[in-house]
């Protein structure tokens, strides 16, 4: 114990030079964010991902937990590479810092920039030049996190493993060649053990390695398996803290209400009826267009909120879904093109007939579990902030300024997420906290979003349309003339988060142009449709749309060619991983024994964030309506780290895509959202849920995320079996309006 | 006026007024934030509790409501060193992503199995529908259900 304490009373900072990837941090200071009751707020931090002190190792995630489980894998490839046992690892997320830049965003450029030309591409050239602006780009999304944390989290531990081996060679006076590890010790050729905790102070003076040994992956105890997630008891007894669990001294508790005109600030308000409802504190004018209400209960705000009487000034944008739609059927156009991301041979040389299709699909809300909600509170000159966020640098930034505070008097707590879906790389509900502090300064707020504000203000999935040109002869696709035209995510981001909106919008044809059929004559053309309501990144983001058109398209033209619609799709990839996935999914659901009258199976694919992805469905006639009766799934992530939590990522996403293609939809009308809360935008229930299976596949190819590529197939395997069920084809999402569901 | 009930087995009052919502007595009047907020509108499941041993959605529920009753919530259900069966079978299955709406579902399958200590397949199905997860878990919850139902009988 004697030991533990001279760990506490000093903080060791072991070098950090060895991140792989050719990037180096230099010293980098690294403090937790909660001070430990134990040890004062002191431990020693080996890298920026390895913190220890008298309690045991810490490994520190620079990626957000939004229920992907991505804590508990990139712990993982920290505690396999210093032999920690599983039930050894404790974690927390990394504050905003430049050690935690996200390095596959900017290499991969997913999911903005698949070519040299793209947004981020550009954006990132312009940051280059400013290092604070790494800052900007922790960011959890994109299906990113595995790839950019494979080497370098497994680096962080093998630093770690050597500085602590040197340092028991050290107290032991032996060659460090005749030591081993395990169990978060150190052993001695005769057995003794030392500690990590007892040797952390020691290895601070550890010479490390530039480029650390990592095991070989036949050696791995922890990486390849299901590993129970970390916080699973937690969420199973109530006591993990989200954002709205903050409790703190004195703390009030707050709501807003923003003008349904999205983006449109307010004229005047009337808050007298407000004010005199029991437990209302103050009703606060926002910068953005809107008020706050400060009571002492959310429910006491909710009330409120909707009493104070408001004067909005309308919206920029057209006024409704008609409208929106009909701009962007006006943008297939020369003039719109926003880029050609694929122009293999020539569509051009289609001559005769030729078949066409147009699909259009919704704005779609996020609608995460948790409403946005956040806490704030400012005094001494300095503000904490408590929040679920997907983007913890943009986060301070803009919250720091509606504080009036400069950055780094901002302390950003990244808490659990309720979901995230992509809503939460937005900073709104930091703001918004942000300037109730201010308001309120020296007193805790929390500031809940009701489901109605949530759902009424979101950054929405854009409403896109899709228009396929084709032919097919002798079983084949001759000609695949596909264009597809939406508005531009990045180009209302731009508006939000400051960034430059430079060059093509890489999203807009997401999922569509990579895709590995060998189509001879093959055109993927994006239109860029007017500017309108905010959009955001929605889980699997442009591939959300686009796979519903490419792969309804695909299998219409099967059905025209005559021929099986699975063996069609596999008849004209050669991709190995990809036809991989295909040949598995019609193994698992026994796509060739076929189905009976009155039951049938739908198929998709889609290579997605680099995983290729295929599903099938079955739809089953009932008296009440369709019934989807069995999913199946196949992937290739490349190396799978932990296969259950990859399977269960696979799963919801295919359930998220399914509620949006049965159901979901988001309608403007007089410039407002009309959809309010789950019964007017209800997900899919668990009795609409069959069980699901998923077969993960791994080539050995490049190592990719799967937060996101089980979303895009859904939809079109649903349509495509519910085709094979009834004969009519349905292109317009969501589903329902064309087809009865049970 | 002060309003008296008991709250996971302890007395417990509240000063708030009667048609404060149950929710957010617990959440903000006695900081049990265990329980969730999700729709206010009986839609999600997300704020289920147990008032006399039955479900409810605490968010429809009123203080005066419960007035004198038994109100369980999921901190009063099982602790993460004593956990209820459901809650074991919810970690055994790996149920939870985000997490937020399984407090909700744990209550909801506590409550069901307390009526109906073997439920069928369709019988989860109709007990589980009013709660929402939007991380898509619902295959894991039919299954951790069955599991909790098989550790009860048991016990």
């Amino acid at each position: 114990m004697g030991r533990a304490r001279t760990i506490a009373r000093r903080t060791f900072l072991i070098g950090s030079a060895a991140i792989l990837g050719g990037v180096a941090f230099g010293t980098y200071a690294y403090r937790k964010p909660y001070a430990n009751p134990l040890t004062g707020g002191e431990a020693a931090a080996i890298t920026p991902y390895v913190l220890i002190d008298a309690n045991g190792v810490t490994i520190v995630t620079p990626r957000a937990e939004m229920g992907q489980g991505i804590q508990s894998t990139l712990a993982a490839l920290v505690a396999e590479e210093m032999d920690l046992d599983w039930d050894q690892v404790r974690v927390m997320h990394g504050p905003p810092a430049a050690a935690y830049y996200n390095a596959a965003m900017l290499a991969d450029g997913v999911p903005f920039a698949p070519t040299d030309h793209g947004w981020l591409a550009e954006a990132v050239r312009g940051a280059m030049a400013v290092p604070a602006k790494f800052l900007a780009l922790q960011i959890t999304g994109g299906s990113s996190s595995i790839p950019d944390g494979y080497e370098k989290m497994r680096a962080a531990g093998a630093v770690a493993r050597v500085a602590l081996v040197q340092a028991a060679a050290r107290v032991w006076g032996v060659d460090e060649a005749g030591l081993t590890t395990a169990s978060g010790a150190v052993i001695g050729p005769d057995g003794a053990r030392l500690s990590y905790v007892d040797l952390a102070v020691d290895a601070a003076a550890s010479d490390l390695p530039d480029v650390p040994p990592l095991k070989d992956p036949s050696q791995w105890k922890l990486l390849g398996r299901s590993l129970p997630r970390v916080g699973m008891v937690e969420k199973c007894t109530g006591t993990a803290q989200f954002a709205g669990d903050v409790r703190l001294p004195g703390m009030r508790f707050a709501t807003v209400r923003m003008n349904p005109g999205l983006g449109a600030r307010m004229v005047s308000y009337d808050a007298t009826a407000a004010l005199a409802m029991p437990g209302v504190e103050r009703v606060i004018a926002l910068s953005g267009g809107g008020v706050a209400v400060v009571a002492n209960t959310t429910w006491a705000a909710f009330q409120a909120a909707e009493a104070v009487e408001i004067v909005w000034e309308a919206a920029a944008y057209p006024v409704s879904s008609a409208e929106m739609r009909a701009q962007i059927a006006a943008s297939f156009v020369a003039d719109t093109v926003d880029a050609t991301p694929r122009d293999d041979g020539d569509v051009g040389a289609m001559t005769g007939e030729v078949w066409s299709a147009e699909y259009s699909v919704p704005h779609l809300a996020h609608a995460t579990m948790e409403p946005m909600q956040a806490a704030a509170w400012l005094r001494q000159g300095r503000m904490d902030l408590w929040v679920g966020t997907q983007s913890p640098g943009f986060a301070r930034k803009y919250a720091a300024a509606a504080a009036g505070l400069q950055e780094d008097l901002v302390e950003v707590h990244t808490t659990v997420m309720g979901g995230g879906f992509g809503r939460r790389a937005e900073v709104d509900a930091s703001v918004l906290a942000a300037e109730v502090a201010r308001a309120m300064e020296g007193t805790p707020v929390l500031v809940t979003w009701s489901r109605e504000e949530d759902m009424s203000h979101d950054m929405y999935r854009p409403m896109a349309m899709g228009r396929v040109r084709a032919q097919v002869a002798n079983g084949v696709v001759t000609g695949f003339d596909f264009a597809t035209a939406a508005p531009s995510i990045m180009q209302t981001m731009a508006g939000r988060l400051g960034f430059p909106a430079m060059g093509p919008d890489a999203t807009i044809a997401q999922g569509a142009w990579e895709q590995p059929y060998g189509f001879a004559n093959y055109r993927v053309t994006a239109h860029r449709a007017p500017k309108g309501v905010p959009l955001g990144f929605w889980r699997s983001v442009g591939a959300s749309q686009n796979a519903f058109f490419h792969e309804s398209a695909v299998d219409e033209l099967a059905h025209l060619a005559g021929a099986d619609p699975l063996a069609f799709r596999l008849s004209q990839i050669t991709h190995e991983p990809s036809r991989k996935v295909l040949e598995a999914v019609a193994r698992m659901s026994g796509w060739e024994r076929g189905r009976p009258e009155g039951v049938a199976l739908g198929v998709a694919f889609c290579l997605s964030f680099g995983v290729p992805t295929a599903q099938v469905i079955e739809v089953s006639q009932t008296d009440t309506g369709v019934r989807i009766t069995g999913a199946w799934a196949a992937v290739d992530v490349g190396v799978a780290l932990d296969p259950a939590n990859i399977q269960a990522q696979v799963s919801g996403a295919m359930v998220y895509g399914l509620s949006a293609a049965v159901r979901g939809e988001i309608t403007f009308a007089e410039g407002r959202v009309l959809e309010q809360n789950f019964w007017d935008y209800e997900p899919l229930r668990i009795d609409q849920i069959p069980d699901i299976l998923v077969e993960v596949l791994q080539s050995g190819g490049k190592i990719r995320g799967i937060g996101e590529p089980g979303t895009p197939p859904a939809a079109p395997a649903l349509a495509n079996a519910l085709f094979a069920l009834t004969g009519t084809r349905v292109r317009d999402l969501p589903l329902a309006k064309g087809v009865r569901f049970a | 006026m002060s309003i008296t009930l008991t709250v996971n087995g302890a007395p417990a009052q509240s000063d708030l007024p009667p048609e404060t919502p149950l929710l957010w007595v617990l959440r903000d009047g006695m900081g049990l934030t265990g329980t969730k907020f999700g729709c206010g509108v009986a839609a999600c499941g997300a704020c289920t509790v147990h008032v006399d041993g039955v479900a409810v959605r605490s968010c429809q529920t009123t203080l005066g409501d419960v007035a004198g009753a038994q109100v369980v919530t999921i901190e009063g259900l099982g602790t993460p060193a004593a956990m209820h069966a459901v809650q074991a079978a919810w970690v055994a299955g790996q149920v939870a992503q985000c997490g937020y709406c399984q407090s909700g579902q744990i209550m909801q399958a506590a409550s069901l199995l307390a009526e109906n200590p073997a439920p069928s397949v369709d019988e989860i199905d109709a007990a589980m529908a009013g709660n929402l997860c939007r991380c898509g878990t619902y295959p894991r919850i039919r299954a951790a259900v069955q599991d909790a139902a098989r550790r009860l009988r048991e016990v």
